[in-house]
């Protein structure tokens, strides 16, 4: 079982929802990983592959596989972005160089709930959180790659926290990429729904495994003024709770237990 | 863009904002949802019929030639006719004819998908002959006259108080009910006039089997039965993709197409005809022709990618689980097979440069692939799609222009870091003046539905060169 990962933080993560991958770091080294970040990495290549431009996106994928290739175990805090790796490279990389490698990376890449539950055999990862939550599945995560159960394995051992099931939880929450723009009235409309089915449950927050999806999801749901606020997984999971505060000497305690950032941070 | 893509943006925009049109689909795709869980609980394995039904598929179509011919060698030895049309066009000029040959001034219909696809009804109506369709909602989408909203249900998009004002407006000023049970039966005796007096029945085929020589149907109403036993002539108009090797192969197809069309472990009524009325035999027609129709279907089975798009047995599960379907409804694609198995097969069958739109219009969340019962990749071919669209040129310059530039950055580390820190201070200072959802907004589609993206002053990699790598818990 590897020890050390290199973390691969998607591009909209790392321009747009920084904390999201702060909070992967986290939740890694709490389990005793050291964590490591190519930093000459940029993107999987899925904006481009998805539109249809594979001949744009096969250069990135080349790159990431050369950027990836000498890594342990690839840790990804979204299921979208680990699917473009897992599921489609080795297609989109046929008659590449690189198809080796990348097939290679396969089986080494992982969406962080994923690597926790399945690699690590971690579930409880010594996190409080308070809230009352509601668990999005997203798809890429769910039918690329089958993880259906991982990420509540996780939320339930989380102190605190209270999982409310929200109907039509695997129903796509209509980002898609450049769908979210080409047909922005059907995305928003398929938002529209979500935010509805997650408002219903009553929650204060909506999670998911997929930082684009709540992305969007935020993003709909402040267009509605909606109480309930978007979190990723990882940041739950990065909310420490008291014994492992003191075990590790926390010097900045949390004394709110409202998180400090979630989705809705703001300029 | 091309024109059905400007009409599909824009019926789309207005659909999915109509809140009435969301709830009536919504209802109707909850107990559809309910029905069709329960009838897979009733199959022990469903996976492994999924998998049977796949494999019974691949084999027909990857040897479409031999049993086809099998099927139409079994049929002519009956008395049948079997006619090859390789379009639309030849097929709609066969029915016409013989119907005008032999004297037929009334059709009745079953629900069938490949005559709304090659526009039978039209042709038949040119040459002056009157068309009913008989299947229940079919029969209200033609009094609407509006081709059909769903390839099974065809009339899902109406609730009962829509269907009781039509049936008054078209059929008897005196209807005061809304009941589904008493509108039914103004329904039915209207159709038991059509049905005597038609000459001639046109259904279409669930499936054609190849070694018996039959073709196979399955319906709910009793229409399909009285329109191929009553009048004089019975014509099926069917894509050559709907033929199956053996008898015994129905055994799993017919349950599973059940249980994925509509939650029923078997539909009301399941039909074989092999031809027509023998010496000695009470009813059935006294001619029985079969039109298989190309259509562009051996091209798509040119395309190894693509092959096994023909595997569709038309259920209709991609439709009712898509949550764009479930969104747009099926008007809004234009197209005679709405929804996801539409999306792959128009720009196959109509043109991909006309049609390329409705490969964009997904979200890729694979739903579709999941429930299909012949197992298609769905999600993945319309990503191929996007790919040919790309390839014949079908997409936007301006759009081109952009990837190339996204490529170029995305290989360069440092102009990806440059880029994302200049586009986030250029938004920023774009919503400090007020500006986001303007024209001067370059996130304007996307701020214009949603509250503007979150601008971080720091990305990740400047947060971890400064103080994550060092010690990931004071970067809060």
């Amino acid at each position: 079982m590897p020890r050390h990962v290199s973390l691969f933080i998607p591009c909209f993560v790392d321009q747009l929802l920084p904390q999201v991958a702060v909070d992967t770091v986290k939740v890694l080294r709490r389990v005793g990983y050291e964590v490591d970040y190519p930093e000459d990495q940029t993107c999987c290549g899925q904006p481009a592959f998805n539109t249809g431009y594979w001949n744009e996106a096969r250069p990135c994928a080349e790159h990431f596989v050369r950027v990836f290739k000498n890594a342990e175990a690839v840790v990804c805090p979204s299921g979208s972005c680990a699917t473009m790796v897992r599921a489609f490279y080795p297609e989109l990389l046929t008659a590449s160089s690189c198809r080796a490698d990348a097939i290679a990376l396969v089986s080494r890449i992982f969406e962080l709930s994923e690597f926790l539950v399945n690699v690590a055999a971690v579930t409880q990862v010594g996190a409080r959180f308070p809230h009352t939550v509601t668990y999005h599945a997203s798809c890429h995560g769910l039918r690329e790659l089958g993880l259906r159960d991982e990420p509540l394995q996780l939320l339930r051992q989380v102190e605190g926290l209270k999982l409310i099931e929200m109907v039509r939880f695997d129903e796509c929450c209509g980002f898609g990429g450049t769908f979210a723009t080409k047909f922005a009235e059907i995305s928003a409309a398929m938002g529209d729904s979500k935010a509805e089915c997650a408002a219903a449950t009553g929650a204060e927050f909506v999670t998911a495994i997929d930082p684009s999806c709540l992305l969007h999801l935020q993003g709909i749901l402040g267009k509605r003024q909606a109480r309930t606020q978007t979190i990723h997984i990882a940041s739950i999971l990065a909310q420490q709770s008291v014994a492992q505060q003191s075990k590790t000497q926390a010097g900045s305690e949390q004394k709110n237990s409202r998180p400090q950032k979630t989705l809705q941070e703001r300029p | 863009m091309s024109t059905a893509a400007q009409r599909f943006l824009h019926d789309a925009a207005e659909k999915s904002a109509d809140l009435m049109h969301r709830e009536i689909i919504r209802r109707g795709m909850d107990s559809y949802d309910a029905a069709h869980l329960k009838g897979r609980a009733r199959i022990k394995d469903w996976e492994a019929a999924r998998q049977k039904c796949q494999e019974i598929k691949r084999e027909a179509v990857n040897h479409l030639d031999r049993y086809l011919l099998q099927f139409e060698e079994k049929v002519t030895a009956r008395g049948g006719h079997v006619f090859w049309a390789a379009n639309g066009e030849e097929a709609c000029a066969y029915v016409t004819n013989l119907a005008t040959r032999l004297g037929v001034r009334t059709v009745v219909k079953s629900k069938s998908m490949v005559t709304e696809e090659i526009h039978l009804t039209p042709a038949l109506e040119k040459a002056g002959i009157k068309v009913w369709e008989t299947d229940l909602g079919e029969f209200i989408v033609q009094l609407r006259e509006e081709p059909p909203y769903h390839i099974v249900t065809p009339a899902m998009h109406l609730n009962r108080g829509q269907i009781a004002k039509l049936f008054r407006e078209k059929l008897d000023p005196a209807i005061t009910t809304d009941d589904p049970v008493e509108l039914m039966a103004v329904a039915r005796r209207k159709l038991r006039e059509a049905f005597f007096a038609a000459e001639m029945g046109i259904s279409g085929a669930n499936f054609l089997v190849a070694d018996a020589g039959v073709i196979a149907i399955s319906t709910n109403e009793g229409n399909g039965r009285l329109c191929t036993s009553v009048p004089r002539i019975h014509v099926v108009v069917t894509g050559i993709e709907k033929v199956i090797p053996r008898l015994e192969d129905l055994a799993v197809l017919w349950p599973v197409l059940a249980t994925s069309g509509t939650g029923q472990g078997i539909t009301t009524y399941g039909t074989l005809i092999g031809g027509p009325r023998r010496r000695g035999e009470a009813d059935g027609p006294e001619e029985f022709h079969v039109v298989l129709v190309d259509n562009g279907r051996s091209q798509l089975l040119a395309d190894a990618e693509q092959r096994e798009v023909l595997h569709c047995i038309r259920c209709g599960a991609c439709l009712n689980i898509c949550p764009v379907f479930r969104h747009v409804g099926g008007h809004t694609y234009g197209t005679t097979y709405p929804g996801p198995i539409g999306s792959v097969l128009t720009p196959h069958l109509n043109g991909i440069k006309e049609f390329q739109h409705l490969s964009y219009a997904s979200s890729l969340c694979g739903a579709c692939t999941s429930v299909c019962p012949v197992k298609i990749d769905l999600h993945h071919h319309l990503l191929q799609n996007r790919r040919n669209a790309v390839s014949a040129g079908a997409n936007k310059p301006s759009e081109r222009w952009m990837f190339r530039a996204w490529r170029y950055a995305m290989l360069r580390p440092q102009s990806y870091e440059l880029g994302g820190w200049a586009m986030r201070k250029a938004l920023r200072l774009i919503y400090r003046l007020g500006l986001a959802g303007s024209a001067f907004d370059p996130m304007q589609v996307w701020n214009c539905y949603r509250a503007p993206v979150p601008l971080p002053v720091e990305s990740f990699r400047a947060q971890w060169r400064k103080s994550v790598r060092s010690n990931g818990d004071s970067a809060t």
